[in-house]
């Protein structure tokens, strides 16, 4: 494994606080959703993870064409599409949108989106202040540190933390109680929100056939962020697009209860472009970009197009034993858990952290509990195949040497009774080291069996 | 009387023993005609897990070579049989007509007994407080919920403890035990937490690699608590 996730991993692993406070957040989440998924509480569950996840391979299979009929919609309702490729294209339109518009202050809501394309860094580098108004995303904008978590992005931090960030950086006076916490946050980001030129929100879907963004959200702040500026931007990915108007009835359906445990969440705003005659609120310009940034790359292969079905429900994450352990400050890149576990070796490469598909167990807990049947542990295994293949892992040509000895000895059995026992013996003798090292490291070893099954098998039958 | 062909997984056979022998006493009273094929070796899973596709598939053929007119394969492990039941589709074309039909032949211990031969009282006796640990491919792959506890509920003199983590995962995860050993670990802990919690004096299972995890941690913490396969419970008298 990269030395410096091997760091983290361990950090994250020493620091029983941490761990405390990441076991009861996400066993939180996790309960809740138990609850409002349950036959009793929801009785057509399973059939609308179905149905969601039809609708996502369809609109997927015909991205082309949904696409298109979403331009056409946003445009005809006055508002307008920027195609991006990638990071650049989509930071460069912003920028150069603030400077003709003579704005140096930008209000956000939460955007994994835009976490992908370092997007706040990049506008502060030209001079552009970019606030965060979701009260996590906040804290954590003030920490100077990244997303802990797709929807919990400060699940790490304590009130305790906070109070003292908030004091440090905010000057304000020692408060630990969340509402008092919240009230310091609202005062200074309220100010923002008044005069920002521009607010930023991500999306959480986007409708073709009405040109429509939608947004799901409980503090209100991505509504306030898309009206109370004169210009809003939304930056969403490609494949958050879906057919109709009439399909968000699924995926709202699945989206609150699978992230946070509630039937809908708070605000569901359901914009639909600039302000037009005679209507009294809403922004004056609306541009949405579409930033593809690799997305094609993955749509393009077969088996593995659907890990772009996911909705950023996080329920994978607050399920996911791993997850739990080792925090989201342990994976390479924003998107953490299992799915980012599938993600971040086909957008970045393979290349770039081999180790990342293999740490998993394989439980499956995560395509248990995806709303939109995301087949996490195959996709996994498809990655690991294709890491072997390119021998690129660590320790990966003693491996494969080790797998073809071994797939040769499972071949002949008469040998194979034979190899194990004195192999096992020869590796109880030698220096503690590889596997048997690590093994042990964690927990005792039972010894192998006298005789095998085989060997009793055979003297029972006599 | 059905007939039963043993496939005990390299796991069993080298390190539980005892497991197979449980196992097929289980088999043998409950009425069915058992046969053990001695060419059997593993399933391929450690490399098919581990991204060796082709090393994977060798063994595979193999397997199928040597059951590929047995009835009934049943398995001591839910991961094993998952292996062959689902993946080996994985390793050949759609088409191939030695894995048709895979799925319905290759059966979960437990769930053999309760679901094919329906049977849920085998007879056994043993007097101690259990708890379950669904194992996770059992649990996910191979939709084995119910029968072990039916089949432990029939138990003679045994009390059933569910602990609050049960579906939670133990860590082992095959070579993901020695690559992420730390990682493995620490899963482990939070498993035993639960386990301690429940009260038991012993934890079953379906799979024995998960009990030789959850053994190696509860032995490693000095806790008196021990692991038994399902099969050595069902086979207690």
């Amino acid at each position: 494994m990269a030395e410096p996730y091997q760091h983290k991993i361990a950090n994250a692993l020493g620091d029983p606080k941490l761990q405390l406070a990441i076991y009861s957040a996400t066993g939180r989440l996790a309960d809740g959703r138990r609850r409002t998924v349950s036959t009793e509480a929801f009785p057509d569950y399973q059939e609308l993870r179905q149905h969601a996840h039809e609708i996502k391979k369809h609109t997927l299979n015909h991205l082309d064409f949904y696409l298109q009929e979403l331009e056409r919609n946003v445009e005809a309702r006055g508002g307008r599409v920027i195609w991006a490729r990638d990071g650049q294209e989509a930071r460069a339109f912003i920028r150069n949108l603030a400077r003709e518009r003579a704005t140096n202050l930008i209000v956000k809501s939460k955007s994994m989106t835009t976490e992908e394309i370092h997007l706040n860094e990049h506008l502060a580098q030209d001079g552009i202040e970019a606030v965060e108004t979701d009260l996590g995303e906040y804290i954590l904008q003030l920490a100077g540190e990244k997303p802990f978590h797709i929807i919990a992005p400060a699940l790490h931090k304590t009130r305790e933390d906070i109070a003292h960030l908030f004091e440090r950086r905010l000057h304000a006076a020692h408060e630990t109680t969340p509402e008092r916490l919240t009230a310091i946050a609202r005062a200074a980001l309220r100010e923002k929100f008044l005069e920002a030129g521009i607010g930023i929100t991500g999306a959480n879907f986007l409708v073709a056939d009405s040109g429509m963004v939608v947004l799901v959200e409980n503090e209100g702040n991505a509504r306030l962020s898309c009206s109370a500026p004169r210009i809003h931007v939304a930056v969403s990915g490609i494949e958050k697009v879906i057919p109709r108007a009439q399909d968000l009835g699924v995926f709202l359906n699945l989206l609150g209860r699978s992230a946070t445990g509630q039937p809908l969440s708070v605000y569901t705003s359901f914009l639909s472009g600039p302000r037009r005659e005679g209507e009294l609120d809403g922004p004056e310009e609306f541009y949405l970009v579409l930033l593809d940034n690799g997305r094609t790359k993955v749509l393009a292969d077969a088996e593995k197009r659907q890990s772009l079905y996911c909705i950023r429900c996080g329920a994978c994450l607050n399920n996911c034993p791993v997850y739990r352990k080792i925090g989201g400050y342990s994976y390479p890149w924003v998107y953490s858990g299992p799915i980012g576990k599938i993600l971040t070796p086909q957008f970045m490469g393979v290349h770039q952290d081999p180790w990342l598909p293999f740490a998993s167990s394989l439980c499956g807990a995560c395509a248990e509990v995806c709303p939109v049947k995301i087949e996490i542990p195959k996709i996994l295994l498809a990655l690991r195949a294709e890491i072997t293949e390119a021998g690129i892992q660590k320790g990966g040509m003693v491996e494969k040497l080790a797998f073809r000895m071994w797939a040769w000895l499972m071949r002949h059995p008469r040998i194979y009774e034979r190899v194990a026992p004195v192999a096992a013996a020869a590796a109880s003798r030698l220096p503690r080291a590889g596997p048997l090292k690590a093994w042990l490291s964690q927990r005792d070893l039972p010894p192998l069996a006298r005789r095998s099954f085989r060997q009793l098998w055979r003297e029972r039958r006599k | 009387m059905p007939r039963v062909s043993l496939f005990v997984t390299c796991i069993v056979d080298q390190v539980f023993p005892q497991v197979g022998l449980a196992m097929a006493g289980v088999l043998d009273r409950a009425g069915c005609e058992i046969e053990f094929r001695e060419a059997q070796t593993c399933c391929g899973q450690p490399a098919f897990n581990s991204g060796y596709r082709r090393e994977a598939r060798t063994v595979a053929e193999y397997f199928l070579q040597v059951f590929e007119d047995a009835d009934y394969i049943v398995v001591p492990s839910g991961s094993c049989a998952s292996m062959i039941a689902h993946h080996y589709a994985e390793l050949f074309d759609a088409g191939d007509t030695r894995i048709a039909g895979l799925a319905s032949r290759v059966w979960e211990f437990s769930r053999f007994l309760v679901d094919v031969l329906h049977v849920e009282d085998v007879g056994a006796r043993l007097e101690r407080v259990a708890t379950y640990h669904d194992g996770c491919h059992a649990l996910r792959e191979m939709r084995t919920k119910e029968a072990p506890r039916r089949l432990l509920e029939h138990v003679r003199g045994l009390r059933l403890a569910e602990m609050d983590a049960a579906e939670e995962c133990c860590g082992f995860g095959g070579t993901f035990s020695v690559k992420f050993p730390e990682v493995s670990g620490g899963m482990a802990r939070t498993k035993i937490d639960s386990i301690l919690r429940s009260g038991a004096e012993i934890v079953v299972s379906t799979d024995s690699s998960c009990l030789m995890q959850i053994q190696g941690v509860l032995s490693r913490a000095g806790t008196g608590v021990r692991t038994m396969h399902l099969a050595e419970v069902l086979d207690s008298r």
